[in-house]
């Protein structure tokens, strides 16, 4: 095992390189991973201050296509926030 | 290829594909590194140096194969306005900029105990150095611009002007006198590798290309929500000036 470890001598050079590819490849995943975790929680956060709206659009779409039921839905939606 | 231009069905395609690359590459690196550390001999020239190889040209295969790729679609998204394709070649940077890291490190590594120095300014060396350069350039300029489709398109033009670096760097051993040796698995007449060595080194080549596959598919989607994110908050903000 120490023969091995010890890698006829070269050990300073390979295990290095076997660190150093671990590294990126490890990282480059992590960081992946946490970039779409964070880019979807985003896209909900946003997706729950818009659907007001397009459900108001969609139901003024329809009432457009059969026109005049009775009062407009008001029209919520309105973004408090950016 | 216009079949894969809508994100959606990219979706569902990549949930589909995610998986399996995923499964693949834990797998082939299992078998890799066992094959590389323990099931392959020595070199009788090398010694155990010839174990970096094993990392080394994988990754030095994937920095010309992403490359490759991403000029590929850098040319798709200039001449069809590919939204997807724009996309791929900005996911795909940052990993192909790590298997060229890794590519140059190792090699150093590689050259300190076998040639005595850990770097010249050679052909081959230097090549590989300006294909980390331009990935890293690349990243850099498609991210300066506020309006992201003017970065790509940016970027895009980089990448194809850049594509004549991927020739010189596979043909720079040669054409020029180099420290570097030649080609002795891709070469005219087959491979000069001892199969002990060539199947570890291929097994390694395939799990950096599952590698690849699954983290550009979840770096893919990153770059679909943040363009969500960017038609969503324009149209809230819309809301709040109109509404």
């Amino acid at each position: 095992m120490t023969d091995f470890f010890a890698m006829g001598g070269y050990a300073a050079f390979v295990w290095p390189s076997y660190a150093l590819a671990a590294l990126v490849l490890l990282g480059l995943l992590i960081a992946s991973l946490k970039g779409l975790r964070e880019a979807e929680a985003t896209v909900k956060a946003l997706e729950s201050v818009r659907p007001a709206r397009r459900r108001a659009q969609s139901a003024a779409k329809r009432s457009a296509a059969q026109p005049e039921t009775d009062s407009a839905p008001d029209l919520p939606g309105k973004a408090s926030e950016g | 290829m216009h079949r894969f231009a809508n994100p959606a069905r990219f979706l569902r395609l990549s949930t589909l594909l995610l998986p399996w690359s995923a499964g693949a590459t834990v797998v082939l690196l299992i078998v890799g590194l066992y094959l590389s550390l323990f099931g392959s001999p020595p070199d009788y020239q090398q010694g155990d140096t010839v174990r970096i190889m094993y990392i080394h040209v994988p990754a030095a295969w994937m920095s010309l194969f992403v490359y490759t790729n991403m000029a590929a679609a850098a040319a798709a998204g200039l001449v069809w306005k590919h939204p997807l394709a724009d996309l791929f070649a900005k996911a795909a940077a940052p990993i192909g900029a790590g298997f060229t890291l890794v590519c140059l490190v190792t090699g150093s590594l590689w050259g300190a105990p076998m040639w005595g120095t850990w770097w010249v300014w050679d052909a081959r060396l230097t090549s590989v150095l300006i294909l980390f350069f331009l990935y890293l350039g690349y990243m850099a300029l498609v991210n300066a611009f506020d309006d992201p489709q003017r970065g790509t398109r940016a970027g895009n033009v980089l990448l194809l002007v850049g594509i004549v670096n991927v020739p010189i760097i596979k043909f720079s051993v040669d054409w020029w006198n180099t420290l570097h040796q030649p080609s002795s698995v891709i070469k005219m007449g087959g491979p000069s590798i001892d199969s002990s060595m060539l199947i570890p080194l291929l097994v390694m080549a395939g799990a950096f290309t599952s590698y690849f596959i699954a983290v550009v598919i979840l770096r893919l989607r990153t770059e679909i929500a943040h363009r969500k994110i960017q038609t969503l908050r324009f149209s809230v903000a819309g809301d709040g000036a109109t509404g």
